[in-house]
């Protein structure tokens, strides 16, 4: 999103872009996750060490780098926003940014705390139940990704992120041009790695033909199904995936949960399952 | 063309998979079961083959049965893969481009060299749509050298389909159950043993080698009976070995809808069809920047990007796709090669997670006659 300013005082941002030959800086938000994706940076070893060698990592908390108010050209943020703070923070981050990207499925979809959503009470009810002080707690009723605050640049989905992918994306993004994200079904993927199908050959319900690759088809590599960390894929037919599941036997209770869990408040997702709550 | 038909005891097959690593072929590859299917895997000897096994195949359901008092390793149809994976590989690199000390690019062929393999116990289907793959992928003048390496590199050994699945239909594509071409050896299973005839010179000096007594008439007459059950046993087929014109004149027919509701989209049935052969190409770079591959890998008809052109998708719509798929295979196939792009595996009906079924499908299709209005 292009930052223009009309007053003389210039902004961050324009002063970043006003720099020759530096660099590119990146940052490592962290807002409401399990700091997950930020491992699979971490967990990236020696791609790591490259890319500190090729970029200047400015704010990555859990890495050591602490400048959050950094103006960046890549900011890769992980967590949905489910607290007044981060609502705020998010506008910052957002401004003082270049390129950002939502990183993994709390930032892209709302994740796995998304479930509060769905709640009448928002999240009083659990906050009550879990926390001995709750009135300590300052939570929103929603967790919501990125995109419902500020415009986000690339979305890159996973519980968590897979590694390559983030380091295809930014070295896209050095060489200058648009990453370009593969929004397939995981059975392709699965079926270029010879995996047996195990919703065919076992009758398991497995999510991968309407869930978006990226994760290389870790779970039916070993015989699972796929759970849809992922978030829904290009053009899911989700009322025909769940029929399928119905006719395994599930019940529909359960064919509505397979829908409500990492990704639940994706409108892919969100619309099959409440429709398959409504009958259970 | 054949030799005379020779017979291999059951407890010779070994002695065979020696007589064919003599002949330069010293990795064999053959039917096994992993993960509930028939898969093609590294075998060692005989004792790997999946004796016993049936399978059990219908619309988006496939199991094996474990049939303790037989000693056949071939009485099964197919798995999800044989042949495909083996000369177009889902994933492989084309060339590799680095930067040289002067900055500039340099370009080089990835490696085409590939162990010689020999494939034990190719269906008549498979065969018949490797022979489709060599025409897309070996046409002069842009014959492919990646293709050509991996199929220049493998020995193949037929068995005749004697237990098709109920998704079979080959006998209508006229591709099955006996193999007829294509094949260095060709075998039929008998509980005793195998009726072994030779395809090719190389095929044809391996048997040789071997010193087997020849096939008995009873021997061979028992062979042929099984082949012509397991044409006689198929329960679907298709209407027409040319449907080309028949489905042009319905490409606005209301069932295109009715199957695109169904549809997944999800390309399964693309990647076990063993005449698909839509990839894609992308390059992968180092991080580095320094280094990059070009890679090819499957990509399939249903995919959102396959019909990608300057910013829009020509085919968005599910209907659209399964159309595309089913009216390439079927009907512009003929104008492309000459032939239907089916061999009547019936992989794509039992491998569909929703069990869209080609045969029903295409029946539904030419129901009502010309549909166009």
């Amino acid at each position: 999103m292009p930052v223009t300013s009309r007053s003389n005082q210039t902004t961050a941002l324009e002063r970043l872009n006003a720099r020759e030959n530096a660099r590119p800086r990146v940052a490592v938000h962290k807002f409401s996750s399990c700091d997950g994706c930020q491992l699979a940076f971490i967990n990236a070893g020696e791609a790591l060490l490259e890319l500190a060698q090729l970029v200047e990592i400015v704010h990555f908390a859990e890495a050591g780098p602490m400048d959050p108010e950094a103006a960046v050209d890549i900011a890769f943020v992980e967590g949905s926003i489910s607290t007044p703070e981060e609502a705020q923070r998010i506008q910052t981050v957002r401004t003082n940014s270049r390129f950002l990207v939502s990183l993994g499925a709390c930032a892209t979809s709302g994740g796995l705390q998304a479930l509060r959503n769905f709640n009448a009470d928002g999240a009083s009810g659990w906050t009550e139940a879990v926390y001995a002080q709750p009135e300590f707690i300052n939570s929103l009723d929603t967790a919501t990704p990125v995109a419902e605050h500020v415009k986000v640049d690339l979305e890159l989905w996973g519980c968590p992120v897979n590694a390559r992918q983030v380091f295809q994306a930014v070295r896209q993004l050095l060489f200058g041009v648009s990453p370009v994200v593969d929004k397939d079904k995981l059975c392709v993927e699965c079926k270029r790695q010879q995996h047996v199908c195990v919703l065919v050959a076992k009758g398991i319900p497995c999510m991968g033909p309407v869930t978006h690759t990226g994760c290389g088809a870790l779970c039916p590599a070993f015989g699972r199904d796929c759970y849809a960390c992922f978030g829904p894929a290009e053009n899911p037919n989700t009322a025909s995936l769940s029929q399928r599941f119905d006719g395994l036997g599930l019940m529909p209770e359960s064919v509505a949960q397979r829908f409500h869990f990492i990704n639940s408040h994706a409108p892919a997702f969100r619309t099959e399952w409440l429709a398959w709550k409504e009958r259970s | 063309m054949e030799t005379s038909a020779r017979f291999l005891p059951r407890s010779s097959v070994d002695s065979l998979f020696d007589a064919i690593r003599h002949e330069g072929f010293s990795r064999l590859v053959g039917p096994v079961v992993r993960d509930g299917a028939i898969v093609y895997r590294e075998i060692a000897s005989a004792a790997d083959l999946p004796r016993g096994m049936r399978d059990r195949q219908a619309p988006g359901t496939y199991r094996l049965e474990s049939q303790d008092d037989s000693v056949r390793t071939f009485s099964w149809a197919n798995g999800p893969q044989a042949l495909k994976p083996m000369t177009f590989a889902p994933r492989e690199a084309l060339w590799r481009c680095e930067r040289d000390e002067s900055g500039g690019l340099g370009f080089r062929d990835a490696a085409q060299e590939h162990e010689p393999t020999a494939v034990i116990g190719v269906r008549a289907c498979d065969l018949a749509a490797l022979q489709i793959q060599e025409q897309h992928f070996l046409k002069p003048p842009y014959p492919d050298p990646h293709y050509a390496a991996r199929r220049s590199s493998l020995f193949l050994v037929a068995v005749h389909c004697s237990h098709p699945a109920d998704t079979c239909f080959c006998a209508s594509t006229g591709d099955g159950p006996r193999a007829e071409s294509g094949y260095d050896l060709a075998m039929s299973e008998l509980d005793e043993g195998f009726v072994v005839t030779g395809g090719t010179d190389r095929g044809r000096a391996v048997l040789a080698s071997m010193g087997l007594d020849p096939a008995s008439s009873l021997q061979q007459d028992k062979a042929d009976r099984e082949v012509e059950a397991a044409a006689l046993g198929q329960g679907r087929s298709l209407p027409s070995r040319n449907l080309k014109d028949a489905l042009y004149a319905r490409l606005e027919h209301p069932h295109w809808d009715q199957v695109g509701r169904r549809c997944l989209s999800c390309g399964n049935c693309t990647a076990v069809c063993p005449t698909c052969f839509c990839h894609a190409e992308q390059d992968e770079p180092a991080l580095t920047g320094e280094t990059s591959e070009h890679l090819r890998q499957w990509d399939s008809c249903f995919t959102a990007v396959h019909s990608y052109m300057g910013h829009f998708l020509v085919r968005e719509e599910t209907r659209l796709r399964y159309r595309q798929w089913l009216t390439h295979k079927l009907a512009s196939w003929h104008e492309q090669y000459g032939r239907s792009g089916c061999v009547g595996c019936g992989r794509c009906i039992a491998w569909c997670p929703v069990g869209i079924d080609i045969t029903a499908e295409v029946a539904a299709l030419m129901e009502s006659g010309d549909a166009q209005s």
